[in-house]
């Protein structure tokens, strides 16, 4: 048959030429080497702007909010926070897994968008991955200080302790806990190794430079690093497993948050759906938030050679796709509900959508399943001021997504006795928003000190780093 | 010069100018040698002649390392040091084990990858004749070198050098040990 075939082709099939497809620019007007060193490290190098030191002492100010609001809590006990019952977690979850979600994102654009080899996100990963720290950073405060006896906090782990007692391996409490913590180390690890050879590039520069101390510094992290390519190649290697292993666990970590709600027995929590649309939710809330940390940046610093209207475009893509499952998350919720025939779990969702907290579920609905439908139009992706606009209201509505699941369904348990309205309390209020600026220092801190784009990876995908001159033979 | 040498580093001012030169050193049969180079180079792994890394390896070996402990963590905890029944569930299954296990999998993972990528290159490294280059800066920026070691028993100064220069190499200087 396949002989047949082919000797029934038309002859002019032998003159059809394969279709050029353009590689997509991913550093902009042809730029040089030396160019991205100086550009990235100029940030660096450069004065300390005005805007920075604003920027710092509010964060520092907002940041102080969370720092009173938990010593009041600790000299007080966790009676302070709003939570009673039947809502014994309301904020301080919402806020834990608003945080993890957020995370999401970093590792996702550094792990899995490696292994797809999507080149584009070498321009993005360095601060999307700064992000995944500092926002494991906010998320880990709230469990913590939730457990009442903060000092007693490392009962979570497995120490040998004085009560000779270990911990319960079956709750999914426990898991979170290696989940969270893994998630956290690892993150700081692949971090730290992207940064390896741009530490060394700083500590020669400052070593030029003649300054003595940060040359020191950044040579003492940089660990000797000089280059050489038989240590490339261990480092490529290294770098591809982390990745290999970074998304295997960024999927386990959501999955593992969610168990928390979903192995319980609880209306709107107890659903098998729970891992997949949490996943989905937090890369689609993570997305949100580098586009509302990074369209700044890109503006403060004029890197719009680095991060290019493709760059937006895809962030406003994938930002689309998981705001779309997510939506179609909420949809399948209410089939299942109805579908499963279950009348407490048809309650709970009646309930969310027109109960006391339907204000909050409008909210997550508008700004979770409206909002990024925007992201269709090529316009709107290319109005960086309404991107940034819209990557608000991604933010605000995940927020809220947290908020309707944990509380709608606490506040209407299976004893109409005990149901109540959970509203939070100041200490809530000001812990919460300090964590904004306890992220926002950090994050000053790291545009401050340590290269924002990772300089060797950006070199690689310039069309000039090809060893056959010029990226079109591929 | 008075103090021993370390070898002949010679500079390239593109990538595929090192890497033709790369495969000529390679060619010639010298096996202490290096290419220094701001980023990693697609291919110049084949035009030395490298050998894959071993590094999985040993990230194999701690993940398994990780599951196992894991596994054994919460079996020793809960099944043999102190039995403590809860909510009438046994006291052992890999199923509740699994998650907790797959996370330290990941985690040792981790450690072991990034321990096995400084132990194989060498690093943390306080000195090394390379970085006393006066141009070494620029091998961080936009600049190539290729290091030939004097160790190597194929090495003699004036060969080298030739060698170096023919393929391509500027500024082809002596590195103090």
């Amino acid at each position: 048959m396949a002989h047949a075939d082919q000797a029934a082709l038309p002859a002019i099939l032998g003159e059809v030429q394969p279709a050029v497809l353009p590689r997509a620019i991913l550093v902009d007007h042809h730029r040089s080497f030396s160019w991205i060193t100086e550009k990235i490290c100029g940030i660096i190098e450069g004065k300390t702007p005005v805007w920075w030191w604003w920027c710092f002492g509010v964060a520092c100010f907002v940041a102080s909010f969370t720092v009173a609001g938990i010593t009041y809590l600790i000299a007080t006990g966790v009676g302070v926070w709003g939570h009673a019952n039947p809502v014994n977690w309301a904020w301080d979850i919402v806020n834990f897994v608003f945080w993890i979600g957020i995370g999401h994102a970093g590792t996702l654009i550094s792990a899995i968008l490696c292994l797809l080899r999507q080149k584009w996100r070498t321009s993005i990963n360095r601060a999307a991955e700064a992000m995944t720290i500092f926002a494991v950073v906010c998320a880990g405060i709230f469990p913590v200080f939730h457990v009442g006896r903060v000092w007693y906090a490392w009962f979570l782990f497995p120490i040998p302790n004085s009560n000779y007692l270990w911990q319960n391996f079956r709750s999914p409490l426990e898991w979170d806990v290696f989940a969270v913590s893994t998630y956290g180390t690892v993150s700081v690890l692949f971090w730290y190794v992207g940064l390896l050879p741009d530490l060394a590039v700083l500590r020669d520069r400052f070593e030029a430079a003649g300054n003595k101390l940060r040359s020191f510094l950044y040579g003492l992290f940089a660990l000797g690093w000089r280059g050489s390519n038989r240590h490339w190649s261990n480092y490529e290697m290294a770098y591809l497993i982390l990745a290999g292993i970074s998304t295997p666990l960024v999927l386990s970590v959501h999955t593992i948050v969610s168990f928390d709600f979903a192995v319980s027995l609880l209306p709107g929590w107890h659903t098998t759906i729970f891992p997949p649309y949490f996943v989905a939710g937090a890369i689609f809330s993570g997305f949100g938030m580098v586009l509302t940390l990074m369209l700044p940046l890109r503006a403060v610093y004029k890197l719009e050679d680095l991060i290019t209207q493709y760059h937006i475009d895809c962030m406003c893509k994938i930002t689309l796709a998981t705001g779309t499952i997510v939506g179609y998350a909420y949809a399948m919720e209410f089939f299942i509900a109805w579908y499963g025939a279950n009348p407490y779990e048809g309650f709970a969702f009646i309930n969310r959508a027109f109960g006391h907290y339907a204000w909050a579920y409008w909210i997550m609905i508008s700004c979770n399943v409206i909002t990024p439908q925007f992201f269709w139009f090529k316009a709107v992706r290319e109005n960086t001021t309404l991107v940034w606009v819209l990557s608000i209201f991604v933010n605000v509505g995940m927020w809220f997504e947290r908020f309707v699941i944990i509380v709608t369904s606490l506040a209407r348990d299976f004893l109409p006795s005990s149901w109540g309205y959970y509203s939070p309390s100041i200490v809530e209020i000001f812990t919460f928003f300090g964590t904004f600026g306890v992220f926002s220092v950090l994050f000053l801190l790291f545009i401050r000190f340590l290269p924002i784009m990772p300089m060797a990876e950006l070199k690689a995908v310039t069309p000039q780093a090809d060893v056959h001159g010029g990226g079109d033979h591929h | 010069m008075a103090a021993p040498s370390y070898g002949l580093i010679a500079t390239f001012a593109t990538v595929p100018n090192l890497y033709q030169a790369a495969e000529k050193v390679r060619d010639a049969g010298y096996k202490h040698w290096d290419c220094i180079t701001p980023f990693p180079v697609h291919g110049l792994d084949k035009a030395m002649g490298l050998r894959r890394s071993i590094v999985p390896r040993i990230s194999l070996a701690g993940g398994i390392l990780g599951f196992c402990t894991g596994m054994t963590m919460i079996w020793w905890t809960g099944a043999y040091d102190y039995r403590l029944t809860v909510g009438g569930k046994p006291l052992f299954s890999p199923m509740f084990a699994f998650p907790v296990s797959y996370e330290l999998t990941i985690l040792f993972t981790a450690f072991a990858t990034i321990g096995g990528m400084l132990f194989l290159n060498g690093l943390p490294r306080h000195y090394h004749p390379v970085l006393k280059y006066d141009q070494i800066k620029r091998g961080m920026d936009d600049t190539f070198f290729i290091v030939i070691e004097a160790r190597d028993p194929r090495f003699n100064l004036a060969n080298t050098k030739a060698l170096l220069a023919q393929a391509g190499g500027q500024e082809i200087k002596e590195l103090e040990a």
